[in-house]
């Protein structure tokens, strides 16, 4: 495991950040009209894939690295405003693991967090444990959107109602809610979409994709800056097309193997010196171009 | 509980019942991400138990929404009776690649 002295260390600012985004690959649109406050404090947390309840090999406490990840994040200089969970709180969608994660997750010192369900929350079907915890903000829904400091933040619901394609689908009603959201919405406004599995095709034959992710980005390429964040395959991948950035992160829980590596998507077992480099968190900060730029952090 | 889990309940009851009196169960593996056998030829009344040897969970939910077994963790098991003939087509609505058809007659 990880001290807090190393992993407070590699989450400072600036300090074992493996890359930083900066604003620069929107720097062809005029982000004047950008509300974006506050430049320079980290508006939101992305964590992503928890998975409480897993216990092999790949990591046999994953309540632990999450304790150190939420540590490190409670210690920054200036916290974020709050937190969004892009899904697979936990493994097994069971009511005892929702509860433990929801009593190490309320430690994080952020005035709310804003949680789509991954597949693995759902296993129990619609309208069970995951919504009975999380299904407030959007009616049982799961998708939903609303704004922070100018930002318009959009929650997507990927992993119900699988076709036998194997991607990820939002479905019509869903696509249908996405278009009449973004309808008269100004260009200008800075958007998040955030949803479990991927928005775009990583790597189809293992499903990580969403099916109408061609619908999604024409919906959204009119925005000067749009930032589409998701989890699922455990690792950073990361896509610009346009104005339009597609940034996946990193698990708190157990890293998997590079597209098409290995039998499967499933925990990829390395030497426990290198798990702390592989698990971590993204943070959102507006810059001094009052963009949004994304810092990955690792527990390393 | 929802109207519709309850249903589900059921018809596991129902399963676990049926399951007490029928003479030969059929296996399948889940190993891989692949269910082994991932066609199977079975007389109505035959009981299918599912086992999940990966150390990622796995579902066993039918395309229809006939049976929908919960996450199995690794050495789980999960059983279901097929009472009534026809092609049964499921997925894991974990990994949704993985399919697998049941065909009952």
């Amino acid at each position: 495991m990880t001290n807090r002295r190393d992993a407070l260390k590699c989450l400072g600012v600036g300090a074992g950040t493996l890359f930083t985004l900066s604003g620069g690959v929107f720097s062809a649109f005029d982000m004047a009209e950008a509300r974006i406050e506050e430049v320079g404090t980290p508006l939101f947390l992305q964590i992503s894939d928890t998975h409480i309840g897993f216990n092999k090999d790949a990591n046999p406490d994953v309540i632990g690295t999450l304790n150190g990840t939420i540590d490190a994040v409670n210690a920054l200089p200036s916290p974020p405003a709050f937190a969004l969970h892009t899904g697979d709180v936990t493994h097994l969608s069971k009511a005892s693991e929702f509860d433990t994660a929801n009593q190490l997750l309320s430690r994080l010192k952020v005035s709310e967090m804003h949680v789509v369900p991954g597949e693995h929350d759902v296993t129990d079907g619609p309208g069970a444990e995951f919504f009975a915890r999380f299904g407030k903000a959007s009616d049982n829904r799961g998708y939903y959107s609303f704004d922070a400091k100018g930002v318009h933040f959009i929650a997507l619901v990927n992993v119900m109602n699988f076709k036998p394609n194997g991607l990820g689908a939002l479905g019509e009603d869903q696509l249908a809610w996405l278009k009449d959201d973004l309808t008269g919405r100004s260009a200008s406004q800075p958007v998040v979409v955030f949803a479990h599995m991927p928005l775009w095709t990583v790597y189809e034959p293992w499903g990580w994709g969403t099916g109408e992710g061609e619908q999604i980005a024409a919906l959204l390429r009119r925005f000067g800056s749009v930032t589409v964040l998701n989890g699922h395959i455990h690792q950073i991948v990361q896509k610009v097309e346009g104005n339009i950035l597609f940034h996946t992160a990193r698990s708190t829980a157990y890293p998997q193997p590079a597209a098409g590596v290995g039998s499967g998507p499933g925990p990829l077992l390395v030497p426990a010196g290198q798990l702390p480099g592989m698990l971590g968190v993204t943070m959102a900060t507006p810059d001094r171009k009052r963009h949004l730029a994304l810092a990955d952090s690792t527990l390393a | 509980m929802t109207p519709r889990l309850f249903a589900f309940a059921l018809l596991a009851i129902t399963a676990t019942g049926l399951h007490a009196a029928e003479a030969a169960d059929v296996s399948v593996t889940i190993k891989n991400f692949d269910y082994s056998p991932m066609e199977l030829n079975i007389a109505a009344g035959t009981t299918v138990v599912w086992k999940n040897m990966d150390g990622e969970p796995h579902t066993i939910a039918s395309v229809d929404g006939m049976f929908r077994s919960p996450a199995l963790d690794q050495n789980d098991s999960y059983s279901f009776t097929f009472n009534r003939p026809g092609v049964f087509k499921y997925i894991c609505s974990i990994h949704p690649k993985m399919k697998a058809t049941i065909t009952v007659k």
